[in-house]
């Protein structure tokens, strides 16, 4: 199952031509391009791994790219995502954020259903891949 | 013979002329040509730098070459001969071309590349390269990075990084280094792979006095004064004066000498009693310039003055 979480997440997968434009965009209007990377899909996961630190002070691009390609060398078959943090309010606020980078293969998510009290049903999702233990979830 | 140049019609016209006018890079070349005292054999080097440039971007849009060149430069020359400046411009032509991106000059020294311990030289020297993406990398004194007396040193880590981003993201980055020439050719000497990689060497000579002259009154101007008749005879005389002393770094030396001197016509100012006009104000005189050590018997005995 194609995870779709961000922006452009229900495009076609960005081209490397495509992510240096939106990180050159996030960069002339001042915030800060930032990398991370997990291995746990679940949508309410926001605790995502970061790349080495926010880029605050490049003025292009091909730097921004240059620590993605690092990062998909080493966490290629995880899900990598580039954020743009804006400062200017006088606090972090993330304005954009979109996947770069995807695992080969998606099990994609088991729905759960459990009885609570009563008749009472509680759902929940839990993405096949986290039956894993972290760092081994999409090797095959 | 590349395909796209097989189907091309040589008979195509290309006006250069419009060309040039289109990048505005004439305007930056003759801003340099006015604004800069001298240099002329730099300046010709910019020009036909530029001319190649401006072919090379035509044939590119037409398909007639398709990589991009190497655009690594070195800088040679004393102190004060206006190395940084012309970087600065330098990177303006590039962006203007089309070669620079962003078209902004970063400029570091060894330490800003190299780091104090094992794992630090590496970081630092990355995040430095991330910074001038885009842009112009000038790393004044570049011959500090290697330490032949010092086998351990952590200058030949950065030296390892630079050459490799020097080649692989041509496209991303243009690197100058500058330095005094002769300690630059024993660099290059002993890092053959710095040579290979870059394709110019702009030498910058030392000024000449009229040079010199011309380049205070610059100074001058820009910061609203202006020399007395007399002053500009002591002044020509100082700038003869200074050559002969050690530590001489051509423009830089006197734009201090001008500072010293604006330093003591300021003294005088507030030495004289009742108003003052704004062209005393303005004009430095005679004896302001008299009075610096350069010109004194005790300034050329001990010769320390910077």
């Amino acid at each position: 199952m194609r995870i779709t979480q961000g922006c452009f997440s229900f495009l076609p997968d960005l081209t490397d031509a495509q992510i240096t434009r939106q990180m050159q965009y996030c960069i002339d209007r001042g915030w800060a391009v930032n990398v991370e990377f997990t291995d746990d899909p679940h949508p309410r996961n926001t605790y995502w791994e970061m790349w080495g630190l926010p880029m605050f002070d490049i003025r292009d691009a091909a730097a921004a790219m240059l620590e993605l390609a690092e990062c998909r060398k080493v966490y290629g078959d995880r899900y990598i995502r580039v954020s743009g943090f804006d400062s200017s309010p006088g606090w972090e606020s993330v304005r954009i954020s979109f996947l770069v980078n995807r695992p080969a293969e998606e099990p994609g998510f088991r729905l759960e259903r459990s009885e609570g009290p009563g008749r009472n049903l509680v759902y929940t999702t839990r993405a096949y891949a986290a039956d894993r233990p972290e760092g081994s979830r999409y090797r095959s | 013979m590349s395909a796209a140049a097989a189907t091309l019609d040589p008979a195509i016209t290309i006006d250069l002329r419009h060309e040039l006018a289109e990048t505005r890079v004439g305007e930056v070349l003759d801003e340099l040509d006015h604004t800069l005292v001298g240099l002329a054999p730099v300046k010709l080097r910019i020009r036909q730098v530029a001319a190649l440039l401006l072919v090379d971007r035509v044939r590119t849009r037409l398909g007639l070459v398709n990589s991009a060149p190497t655009l690594h430069m070195s800088f040679t020359g004393n102190p004060g001969t206006g190395k940084t400046t012309v970087a600065l411009r330098m990177a303006d032509i590039l962006h203007r071309l089309g070669y620079a991106r962003r078209g902004h000059l970063v400029s570091v020294t060894r330490d800003d590349l190299v780091g104090q311990y094992i794992g630090h030289t590496a970081p630092k020297t990355k995040e430095i390269l991330k910074k001038a993406m885009g842009g112009v990398l000038f790393i004044d004194e570049a011959y500090y990075l290697y330490r032949p007396e010092n086998e351990r040193d952590y200058g030949q880590e950065a030296i390892e990084i630079l050459l490799q981003v020097m080649e692989t993201q041509r496209e991303d980055l243009v690197v100058i280094l500058a330095g005094y020439a002769s300690r630059m050719e024993t660099f290059f000497t002993s890092n053959p792979g710095f040579r290979s990689r870059i394709a110019h060497h702009i030498d910058f000579p030392d000024y000449q006095d009229g040079e010199l002259f011309a380049i205070a009154l610059r100074m001058l101007d820009a910061q609203g004064y202006r020399f007395s008749p007399a002053a500009e005879e002591v002044f020509r005389t100082y700038i003869a004066a200074r050559r002969a002393q050690p530590h001489f770094a051509n423009a830089r030396s006197i734009r201090n000498a001008l500072d010293r001197a604006r330093l003591r016509q300021a003294n005088r100012l507030f030495a004289t009693p009742g108003a003052l006009t704004v062209g005393e104000l303005m004009t430095i005189d005679g004896p302001d310039i008299l009075a610096s050590r350069v010109l004194t018997d005790a300034g050329r005995l001990n010769g320390s003055q910077p």
